[in-house]
């Protein structure tokens, strides 16, 4: 399928399996993910959503090769990563492809400045432009103030300014795909959303493609043009945000989207309802996924 | 709700002053009010607010370079303030526990879950393995985690279970009083209700009071009985749930109420939602 539009990248049936070693008794596997299959266009963004413990952090470490995949393929831009042999083209995949996590604070350095930070990038990846004035600019696109930013410690930033920086570093890499662990989930509202504009402006301004996994559907929808939805190490549905948000097929994709937090709805002790309707969807969802039914153009559901 | 109305925590005047270069720092400025037996008090405002300052101080878990500049803090009438360690360590857990934010990261990344189950559960009783061991399976279930993995270390985790671990620990010594601090950033909606649903039927069960804070608005107003909003230090508005929700007086609390995205809700969902 070699047109054009290439997908950035592909996972091909990824399967994942853990291995736990308790101090007492036998080891116990854990199948993160199961047959995994995802694609990402250049220039667009992923919403990876699900059930908490499914399998979206696994995704996004295997394709920063924190993790290797038990079985199947993941395609950077059509050639398979397990196959990236010689050191020069490592550090260019590693290059191209950033991870941004859920704690701002977690992958800065506590001890270094925030010049520090980016200048130690800039030079890794682009030697000839890690001057002051390239600092600033990077600064200046995520939004910081160029002039007193580079002097700060990380502790002296805010939750959202912190995450800007993560972009930053990200930027002084060149990067191309974004991996975005639940970028916002720390930041409250009002920055929530300053921290989603800038990731909308590096993907539209400059074509960064960015997999953003996380919990608040009402993001997905501000932010990727495609949407999949993850239950115990499986996609149950996936297509066009507008599809899979606005439209759930899938029952627990349809549980997600009602259970999304309604301030005029109160939450009661005794409403078992909720939670044994929640019981069958789960139950109904865990069988191994046999196919996908094409629902509407792009739009797909797993077989129940 | 059996509410009744001696307050189980009364907050006055209380100012947390952090010590800086240059002049003190006041976080939280005077700031009083009261969390009543069996009541759910939301604390809501933007990032840098003082929530959090509060909720440590309040456990007296706050560390320089914070100070209690004045003020008191009163537990079944007793000032927690003049608690000495030997005092504040059996109270804390067993009477009043915490859930941190980022709470993810504040488990023992070296010790497995059953190891930190069973440290709290000895420091506060003689116990013996098999029942740290039932006990531990029961508040896993409880948050949604299957008993077999208290064989886990942290970072074999995601990080959902893991503040869902965090959570579990903080209701295992039944406390009077548990103050959350943004407990569920970390986990999906359905997840989060079914958790907060059972938190609710527990309290019921057993009575205890909450200090739940959050950046969620909606999230706050389905689970608080009253709600205060808090401003640069502090807290501008308190009311009953209802009252900040359809009638808040403060233009703050209208503003925060309209920066919230809201989603449209399809009702073709088919679960039960009412
Ligand atoms: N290093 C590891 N060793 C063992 N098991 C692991 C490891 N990392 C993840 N897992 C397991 O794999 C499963 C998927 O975890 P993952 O972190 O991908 O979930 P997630 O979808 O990101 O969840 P959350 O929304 O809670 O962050 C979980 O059962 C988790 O316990
Ligand atoms: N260790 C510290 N030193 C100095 N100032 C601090 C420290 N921790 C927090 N602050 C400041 O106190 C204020 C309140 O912070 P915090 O209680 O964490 O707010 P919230 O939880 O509402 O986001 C903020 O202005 C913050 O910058
Ligand atoms: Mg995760
Ligand atoms: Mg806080």
């Amino acid at each position: 399928m070699l047109d054009d539009h290439v997908d950035i990248l592909r996972l091909e049936k990824i399967t994942k399996t853990f291995h736990i070693k308790p101090v007492f008794g036998p080891a116990k596997t854990v199948e993160a993910l199961r047959n995994v299959n995802l694609s990402l266009k250049p220039g667009k963004a992923l919403a990876l959503v699900g059930e908490s413990g499914s399998g979206k952090s696994t995704v996004g470490r295997m394709i920063v090769q924190h993790y290797e995949a038990t079985s199947g393929r993941i395609l950077f831009e059509g050639s398979d990563i397990a196959d990236i042999a010689d050191r020069a083209s490592q550090m260019k995949y590693r290059q191209a492809v950033q991870m941004v996590f859920q704690d701002p604070f977690s992958s800065l350095n506590p001890a270094h400045t925030i010049r520090h930070h980016l200048q130690r990038a800039l030079r890794l990846h682009q030697p000839d432009h890690s001057g002051d004035a390239d600092v600033c600019r990077i600064l200046d696109e995520v939004g910081l103030d160029p002039k007193t930013t580079p002097d700060k410690y990380p502790h002296e930033l805010s939750g959202g300014q912190r995450q800007r920086v993560n972009f930053a570093r990200a930027l002084a890499v060149n990067a191309r795909l974004i991996v975005a662990d639940e970028p916002t989930s720390m930041l409250d509202v009002s920055i929530r959303k300053s921290v989603l504009a800038l990731m909308q402006r590096l993907k539209a301004e400059r074509g960064l493609s960015i997999l953003y996994i996380t919990h608040d559907i009402a993001t997905a929808e501000y932010l990727a043009e495609d949407t999949a939805v993850m239950f115990r190490g499986q996609v149950v549905e996936q297509g066009p945000t507008s599809d899979v948000v606005g439209a759930p097929k899938h029952s627990y994709t349809q549980l997600l989207r009602a259970a999304v937090p309604d301030p005029r709805q109160r939450l009661l002790a005794g409403d078992s309802g909720f939670s044994s309707h929640a019981k069958d969807v789960r139950e109904a969802s865990a069988h191994l996924v046999t196919g996908m039914i094409e629902q509407a153009p792009g739009h797909f559901t797993a077989q129940q | 709700m059996k509410q009744n109305n001696t307050p189980l925590l009364q907050v006055k005047d209380l100012r947390v002053e952090y010590l800086t270069a240059g002049d003190p720092f006041a976080a939280v400025q005077d700031v009083s009010f009261d969390i009543l037996q069996n009541e759910v008090l939301g604390l809501a405002g933007e990032s840098g607010c003082g929530k959090s300052t509060i909720a440590y101080a309040l456990m007296r878990l706050h560390k320089p370079p914070a100070l209690i500049r004045s003020g008191d803090i009163r537990f079944e009438g007793r000032s927690i303030l003049t608690f000495d360690a030997e005092r504040l360590r059996a109270w804390r857990w067993s009477e009043v526990s915490m859930v941190f934010q980022s709470a993810m990261n504040s488990l023992n990344p070296v010790m497995s879950i059953l190891g930190q189950f069973s440290d709290m559960l000895k420091a506060h009783g003689k116990i013996s393995r098999d029942e740290i061991i039932a006990r531990t399976a029961e508040m896993l279930k409880m948050v949604g985690i299957p008993a077999e993995r208290m064989h886990a270390y942290p970072h074999q985790l995601s990080g959902g279970m893991r503040q869902r671990v965090a959570l579990a620990l903080a209701l295992t010594l039944r406390p009077k009083l548990i103050v959350m601090d943004e407990p569920t950033t970390a986990l999906d909606v359905v997840v989060q209700r079914e958790i907060l649903q059972e938190v609710l039927r527990l309290r019921e069960e057993l009575g205890f009071s909450v200090l739940f804070i959050t950046h969620d608005l909606a999230l706050m107003a389905q689970i608080s009985d009253r709600i205060g909003i808090m401003k640069g230090g502090e807290i501008v508005e308190i009311g009953t749930t209802e009252q900040i929700v359809t009638n808040p007086q403060q233009d703050y609390t209208r503003a925060l109420w309209s920066a919230m995205p809201v989603l449209e809700q399809p009702k073709e969902a088919g679960a039960n939602v009412r």
